[in-house]
């Protein structure tokens, strides 16, 4: 086909408002896909999505994109890091050390403002300590904003050390206790340090639907004693937020940003690439039996009829099982399984019908072989009819990649939408009341499909005139 | 003066396409006596099938501009509405399309499809029917056996002689003929021409005759209207035309038809027809005419020459009247 | 004689089989049944007949797209019946073909350069050459100006030029033969004789031989020094042009000659004389004479027994038919 016969062809698109939209809809996925692979490059993102943890650590878990705060009445709390090591944090250090001795002091205050509604989902300290011998020992003090201290606790410091302030089982006791003997009643159920030590301190504090936040200036004071003239301190407070970045984190911290961009792109790669080669090996087994008939055509025919009884979602899901595949060799094997399917009739009776074209039997005539009149005059003059249904089958093929991933069936490192499913779905996302981890991909998944598939009726429009109005 | 049977005044059919307005019929006018067969004589897409098709109302939707008069027996066929319309078509007048071989339903017996016009627009019982589609076929030269055959089972001079009975069967005043013999053999072609002469005089016939064909139009016309560019050119009896067109577009024609039984000189028209969306002012013939002068750039009207012909060229001007 | 004669076919059959089912055959249909004749470089022969005569078969078993059954081809002293891959590449360069339908015979897809550098890529014509190959065949053919059609595509042609690119790419190879299969009857009237008389300007150019298959007689006049006249898949009678059209000798080119009307107003008085019946089935022909079921000149026990040989009844003039034998 001319350049011409495309630039014609793509103006009466244009005409269609479906086909406006679906190309709208696939720039916007197409320009994520390109993003994504600009920004994170795929090893990386397959690192950042298979080691999780490592990478995420200061991430929240399970936590709601921050749009989520435009419809909630409660403005939810936002990841809040101090860090020593980044002054700009608001970290405060000082150490101090006489003129003679070993031993010396130390002081570290982080500072940070809380004015959310609701209480963070969990509090860490990281702590790193230089020594050669004697490790340092601290003492951790937490100041609300009305000026009461509560001392959290007192330990060594290793070289790299971690206080989960939130799951430390004998500060929960303590500070429960506290709160009672503050309020005068007891506190009825297990009220976490997270809540415990941003609480407003009155009545509000004993049935966990009332709690209310102080908000304030909140303070950690750590105070300690280093042995060693070389030694040092450095500790990393995080008060984990509700909700992070544009699509929230899953059960691994892991930013859902990364796997919705990422798959982008492998899910149009895969869609795309599934439908071409099948359609074209399709095709050409198609133009192959129609032409040289006799026993070639019987025996593709009735390979093609044999591979159709066969059941393909099984046969693939039973090789996915067995074999844990990549996303890449998935695709191969699906392509594999498809290429003797239904294209293949349809497309012989369409070569069947162009086989018997006067411009087939000129060329013969003028000396072409078999091979040039297969390629050269019948397939280009079937292609143009077979586009709208190859736009069409993207859909399908985006879906199927998505299925098996959601079956767990799939590459189990690639960051695809369907994996993201099926994380929701094996953590139970939506009883847990997570929505958005299973909306978004499932989301960009109806989205892609809708944009290819209003792409394909448009195009089946234009090279099926038939179809369309008068 | 014998009151002609169908009346054709100022027609004008234009359809509308993506590409502009066509204007298939442009102002056509002309008339056929009782038993009288007017052949309609022009090139691929002169516009004759549009000139069919508008007598008889068999009008695609894209139509936009159908006007003019239509006069059947004094009856205009235009200001009827479509209900009214169904019931003139095939009693008073029915048509043979172009290509009818392909007409006939391939899964109804012959005998039966032939039967049908007599059911739909009689209300005859289908045993009647039946009986009277036997006798048609067999004034067409069909077997009367041959009404419980499937259409594959004849011949294409057979399958043409079978639509040629159902244009009959109703016994209308005026059959359309479009293109009745193109596709078929030189024998079978005489020999459905044989059967429409006998039938002409037999049964009094009108025949409107559509082809491109000059020599076979000449084996049944009375009458012989050339088209050209949506328009008629030329009017005139049979006698007058085959042996000296007047129109310069008839003479090259007739030129252009190598004949069997004579030598003559060979000609070609160069350059095609004008296109029906855009047609040129002026004579639409005036570009490939050999005699064309300067008054050719207005629209020559009718004139009518010898009494009986009727030419649209300014080269009649003097010899003629409006 | 022989370096004048450029095709001499003998006994030609063109069998196409029947199947039944997947295997065993129901018959055949004796399409092209023991055909003999001679062409001569630069003449042209009309292969007259009606629809199932065998006059396209014959044609195109003679340029090789159909594999002959029976008998021999032989093209400039070179027998060509049983040619293969190579030698038949060589053997499509010196023919050319011509079709009815000159829209279909154009791939819809590719412009009039490629349609025309096609045939000259494959028989691996050097890029350099093509070019000025291809302009010099659409001069041929008068598609004018040159760069004006190049670029376009065949839907944007008339059907009259049409016609004549499938001519200019039937010719770009330089052939000695072309076969034009019913060249103008999709054409209107006023185009046909346009492109015959280029067809023949190019014979008389090039001194093509061209076998010019038709069901219209009335051409046959000016554009052919020969008639053959088949039925049934067998050719009839062979006669010069002028002879045959004065004097037909076979019972069914008389016929042929007394209904094709020439446009006369005395035609709708008259009724003529049509033979009855239709042509015959292929697979069972009839005993004997083929014609012989509507033959008014019937000699009951030998035309219906035996098949007619072909004769010489005067000079340049063959007829197969009892009535001469």
């Amino acid at each position: 086909m001319s350049v011409r016969r495309l630039k014609e062809n793509f103006k009466q698109l244009l005409a269609y408002k479906s086909a406006v939209a679906g190309l709208c809809i696939l720039g916007f996925i197409i320009g994520l896909s390109i993003y994504a692979v600009i920004t994170i490059p795929y090893e990386e993102a397959v690192r950042a999505w298979r080691l999780g943890e490592d990478i995420s650590i200061n991430n929240p878990r399970n936590a709601a994109p921050s749009w989520i705060n435009l419809f909630l009445q409660k403005n939810l709390p936002e990841t809040i890091i101090i860090d020593t090591l980044k002054r700009e944090s608001g970290a405060r250090k000082a150490v101090v050390f006489p003129e003679t001795g070993n031993v010396g002091a130390l002081r570290i205050e982080l500072p940070f403002e809380f004015n959310y509604d609701d209480f963070p989902s969990e509090l860490n300290l990281f702590l790193t300590a230089n020594y050669s011998e004697i490790m340092p020992y601290i003492t951790i003090d937490w100041v609300k904003p009305n000026g009461e201290t509560i001392r959290l606790k007192e330990m060594v410091v290793k070289s790299s050390d971690r206080y989960y302030i939130s799951i430390d089982d004998e500060l929960t006791k303590r500070l429960r206790t506290y709160l009672s003997e503050k309020v005068g009643f007891e506190v009825p159920y297990e009220i976490p340090p997270q809540m415990a030590l941003f609480a407003v301190e009155d009545e509000s504090v004993l049935k966990p639907e009332t709690v209310q936040v102080l908000k304030g200036k909140y303070k950690m004071v750590i105070v300690g004693t280093l042995f060693e003239r070389q030694s040092n301190v450095d500790c990393r407070l995080v008060v984990y937020g509700k909700v992070f970045g544009l699509a929230g984190t899953d059960h691994l911290r892991r930013d859902l940003m990364v796997a919705l961009l990422w798959g982008a792109p492998i899910a149009v790669s895969f869609g795309v690439l599934a439908s071409i080669s099948i359609s074209f090996l399709q095709m050409i087994i198609a133009a192959v039996s129609a032409w040289y008939g006799r026993w070639a055509d019987m025996l593709l025919q009735k390979a093609t009829e044999f591979n159709m009884i066969l059941p393909f979602l099984p046969i693939l899901m039973m090789i996915a099982i067995l074999y844990r595949l990549s996303i890449w060799v998935l695709l191969v094997v699906v392509i594999v399984l498809s290429i003797f399917g239904s294209g293949v009739k349809t497309y012989r009776a369409m070569f069947l019908q162009v086989k018997e074209l006067p411009y087939i039997e000129a060329a013969q005539a003028y000396g072409a072989g078999n091979v040039r009149i297969i390629f050269r005059y019948m397939i280009p003059k079937v292609l143009p009819t077979i586009i709208p249904s190859l736009v069409l089958s993207v859909s399908g093929f985006v879906f199927l990649e998505a299925a098996l991933a959601i079956l767990g069936l799939g590459d189990p490192v690639a960051p695809t939408w369907g994996k993201i499913i099926n994380d929701a779905y094996t953590k139970g996302a939506l009883y847990q009341g997570y929505f958005y981890w299973v909306l978004e991909p499932s989301f960009l998944l109806v989205l892609t499909s809708l944009g290819f598939a209003l792409l394909g009726f448009a195009l089946d429009k234009i090279f099926n005139p038939k179809l369309s109005e008068m | 003066m014998v009151k002609p049977l169908l009346e054709v005044k100022n027609l004008r059919t234009y359809f509308k396409t993506r590409k502009g307005i066509v204007k298939a019929v442009d102002n056509v006018s002309f008339s056929v006596k009782k038993g009288e067969t007017i052949a309609v004589i022009g090139e691929s897409g002169c516009g004759k099938s549009s000139l069919a098709k508008s007598i008889i109302r068999l009008l695609p939707r894209n139509i936009c501009t159908y006007e003019g008069e239509i006069l059947l027996e004094n009856e205009d066929l235009m200001k009827l509405e479509e209900k009214e319309m169904n019931e003139v078509r095939w009693a008073k007048i029915s048509m043979v399309s172009q290509a009818a071989l392909n007409s006939l339903n391939p899964v109804i017996k012959v005998g039966q499809q032939v039967a049908e016009p007599l059911i739909i627009h009689e209300g005859v019982d289908k045993k009647t029917a039946l009986e009277r589609a036997r006798k048609a076929l067999s004034m067409v030269g069909i077997p009367e056996t041959f009404a419980e055959r499937y259409p594959f089972e004849l011949s294409g001079g057979m399958k043409q002689r079978a639509i040629i009975a159902m244009a009959l069967i109703t016994d209308p005043d005026l059959i359309i003929l479009d293109e009745p013999t193109s596709a078929l053999d030189v024998l079978t072609q005489a020999s459905i021409m044989n059967m429409l002469k006998i039938i002409k005089g037999k049964m009094t016939k009108t025949f409107m005759f559509i082809t491109h064909d000059i020599a076979v139009s000449s084996e049944l016309a009375d009458k012989v209207a050339v088209m050209y560019a949506g328009q008629i050119v030329e009017l005139t009896n049979a006698e007058n035309f085959y042996k000296a067109p007047l129109h310069p577009y008839s003479i090259k024609l007739m030129a252009s038809v190598p004949t069997l039984r004579t030598d003559k000189k060979l000609d070609f028209i160069p350059g095609t027809p004008p296109s029906l969306i855009d047609p040129p002012k002026g004579c639409r013939f005036a570009e490939r005419c050999p005699w064309r002068f300067e008054k050719c750039e207005k629209e020559p009207p009718s004139f009518l020459v010898k009494g009986d012909s009727i030419v649209k060229c300014w080269l009649f001007e003097s010899k003629g009247s409006r | 004689m022989s370096e004048q004669l450029l095709l001499s076919v003998r006994d030609l059959c063109k069998w196409f089989e029947l199947r039944k089912g997947l295997f065993g055959k129901a018959g055949y249909v004796k399409a092209v049944d023991e055909v003999s004749f001679d062409l001569k470089k630069g003449d042209a022969v009309s292969l007259v007949g009606e629809s199932g005569s065998g006059k396209t078969t014959l044609g195109k078993t003679i340029l090789r797209l159909y594999k002959p059954t029976k008998g021999t081809i032989i093209f400039e002293g070179r027998d060509i019946t049983d040619l293969k891959a190579r030698q038949l590449l060589e053997y499509r360069r010196e023919t050319g073909l011509v079709q009815q339908d000159p829209y279909g015979a154009l791939p819809p897809f590719m412009s009039i350069k490629r349609v025309l550098e096609d045939p000259l890529a494959i028989h691996k014509v050097p890029k350099s050459e093509r070019i000025d190959r291809i302009y010099k065949a659409l001069e041929e053919v008068k598609l004018t100006p040159v760069e004006d059609f190049i670029g376009k595509y065949p839907h944007m042609l008339s059907g009259g030029q049409q016609q004549r690119l499938v001519i200019a790419r039937a010719i770009i190879l330089n052939p000695k033969l072309i076969v034009a299969d019913e060249p103008v009857s999709m054409l209107d009237a006023s185009v046909r004789i346009e492109i015959l008389t280029l067809l023949k300007e190019l014979q008389n150019k090039y001194g093509l031989s061209v076998i010019y298959i038709t069901h219209d007689l009335s051409t046959t006049r000016y554009f052919s020094e020969w008639i053959y006249i088949m039925y049934a898949g067998k050719i009839v009678e062979k006669a010069l042009t002028k002879t045959l059209l004065d004097n037909p000798l076979h019972p069914y080119s008389q016929v042929l000659l007394n209904i094709i009307p020439d446009p006369d107003a005395e035609n709708r008085l008259k009724i003529k004389d049509v033979p009855p019946g239709e042509p015959p089935s292929l697979v069972n022909p009839p005993k004997g004479c083929r014609f012989h079921p509507r033959c008014v000149y019937i000699k009951n026990g030998i035309c219906n027994e035996k098949e007619p040989r072909e004769v010489e009844v005067e000079k340049d003039h063959f007829v197969r038919c009892w009535l001469y034998d």
